[in-house]
């Protein structure tokens, strides 16, 4: 092959290249600084709401992984189901979404947490109480208009980076 | 004396292993090549390190309940799966979906197209010894394709976000802003790496004329995508046998002359363009409406059997549907773009040194969870 003008195309990329020397940085140091996730996120662990569960077992039925068990007894006083225990095996959980569309009674939604690895395989099936919203299980807005307008927008790679470095 | 000692000595083709786990493979792909010095005679193709049962899994879960699986097929373009297999049933079952719903899908496509190529593009001149640079350029660019993806669906990689009927669930309100900032970017971005590598010399020592893949030897294989239309084949689907509502909207079909790693290459980069076009006309037109058909959470579609086909960024992609009118598909198979990519590589590697072997393999740009499923 034959180059007419041999080394003009490497410079032109260089050009590009030292262009980035004046940029603003594209990464983040993790732990210490944190993005906003999406408020749609399907984070890593289910939140129940056992007031508004009737019991019904769509969920189960949608879990295309079979990651949901539930039992329920007669509660013959209040005419109703009871549910004893509602089990979700977040080991076997693939975070789709689809109970969470299921569910007639949005008694279910995906978590707004991240970073909830357990240090045994035990702890990874919850049970009941274990699956109830709480401070540091917040749910999020997944299925969920209305949970979603009330987290923090996401912060889009898109709109944090400037071309120029900021003068402070 | 040297002369006469290599007069001399014998030379026997080497069997070298390569993979299944090698950076370069893009998986647990495993090339059994027959080496003559450091010249590829024969290569043999090995795979099923990622067999996951895929077809089988589809018949004990639900129509809907497939879909988080098709994710994990091609998992570098999992919208273009979602969209293939919904298409397929909304066939079977004769479903019509929302005006909404189909513009959505079809920005999400494109997206995915541009997310695909640039890994595709990254990773090919990362095997040609670019060492990670050209790969952070797309890697960066990509990442903002996935936060719009994320903002939709919850997730970076696993979007599950098509549903038969329709689309999970709308856009946010800030999706579309968002998106014009994303198109802008990338345009500009396209010109910076065409900046970057078009006439780049090493690029092209390395990529012009190598790896020809001849017209004939290409449709005889059956490959599709841009493999095929960097060897001068005008063959899109979206053009061909137009799906969703491919025919509204105006764009070209980018074709190669010679079919060699660097047409694959510009193919690509070319189609990203037209995929932005594609974006900027839909994302104009978008109509309000419902997002998804009124449809029960568990379908019954009627007894008998489909195969609907997409263009996904990799090529074809069909999925072929036998349904006996119950819960779950009778037979669900899939037409994998990758592995039918893959079929000409024997020949395309045959005389070309080791290096240019990985840069090949590279250029195809194959999934190694659709190869084995």
């Amino acid at each position: 092959m034959k180059f007419e003008r041999y080394g003009i195309g490497i410079l032109k990329g260089m050009t590009v290249t030292i262009r980035h020397l004046f940029r603003h940085p594209t990464v983040n140091q993790y732990p210490e600084q944190r993005l906003n996730v999406s408020r749609r996120l399907r984070g890593n662990e289910l939140i129940w709401n056992r007031e508004r569960c009737t019991g019904c077992a769509t969920c189960a039925k949608a879990c295309p992984q079979g990651a949901i068990e539930l039992v329920t007894a007669t509660n013959l006083k209040d005419n109703k189901y009871d549910v004893t225990t509602y089990r979700v095996d977040t080991g076997y959980c693939i975070q789709c979404g689809l109970c969470v569309e299921a569910c007639p009674y949005n008694a279910l939604f995906m978590g707004y947490s991240y970073e909830r690895a357990k240090y045994r395989r035990g702890d990874v099936v919850q049970t009941n109480d274990e699956l109830l919203e709480s401070a540091e299980r917040p749910a999020s807005g997944y299925y969920h208009p209305e949970i979603a307008e009330k987290l923090p927008r996401q912060t889009l790679l898109v709109e944090r980076i400037t071309e120029k470095r900021k003068r402070k | 004396m040297t002369t006469t000692q290599e007069m001399t000595l014998n030379t026997e083709p080497f069997v070298v292993n390569i993979g299944p786990v090698h950076p370069s493979t893009h998986g647990v792909f495993r090339m059994r090549c027959k080496l003559d010095g450091e010249v590829v005679i024969d290569i043999e193709p090995v795979f099923g390190y990622l067999h996951r049962g895929i077809e089988k899994l589809a018949e004990e879960r639900t129509y809907t309940g497939f879909i988080p699986l098709t994710d994990r097929l091609d998992y570098i373009s999992p919208m273009s799966n979602n969209l293939g297999y919904c298409l397929a049933v909304e066939k079977l079952a004769g479903i019509k979906v929302p005006e909404r719903a189909e513009y959505i899908r079809v920005i999400m496509a494109e997206l995915q197209r541009l997310a695909n190529h640039c890994v595709a593009v990254g990773s090919m001149l990362n095997d040609a010894g670019a060492y990670f640079t050209p790969f952070m350029y797309t890697f960066r660019e990509r990442e903002r394709i996935i936060d719009l993806f994320d903002m939709v669906c919850g997730q970076r990689l696993t979007y599950n976000y098509m549903r038969i009927g329709g689309v999970s669930q709308d856009i946010p309100a800030e999706f579309l802003p968002a998106l014009e900032k994303v198109v802008k970017r990338l345009t500009k971005f396209l010109k910076e790496y065409e900046r970057l590598l078009k006439q780049n010399e090493i690029l092209l020592a390395r990529a012009k004329g190598v790896g020809i893949l001849s017209k004939e030897l290409a449709i005889n294989c059956g490959i599709s995508g841009p493999v095929a239309r960097a060897s001068g084949i005008k063959w899109d689907l979206r053009k061909a046998d137009p799906y969703s509502i491919y025919d509204r909207f105006e764009f070209d079909i980018p074709t190669g002359e010679n079919g060699d790693c660097y047409d694959r290459y510009r193919v690509r980069i070319e189609e990203m363009t037209q995929s932005l076009r594609i974006i900027e006309q839909a994302s104009k037109q978008i109509p309000g409406g419902p997002i998804k058909a009124d449809l029960p959470h568990i379908i019954y579609p009627p007894a008998g059997e489909v195969y609907a086909h997409i263009e996904a960024p990799k090529g074809e992609l069909g999925f072929y549907i036998v349904s006996d009118n119950s819960i779950a598909p009778y037979r669900c198979h899939v037409r994998p773009t990758s592995l039918i990519n893959l079929a000409a590589l024997r020949q395309m590697v045959k005389g070309w040194k080791i290096a240019d072997l990985i840069l090949i393999f590279g250029s195809i740009d194959i999934t190694m969870g659709e190869v084995d499923r």
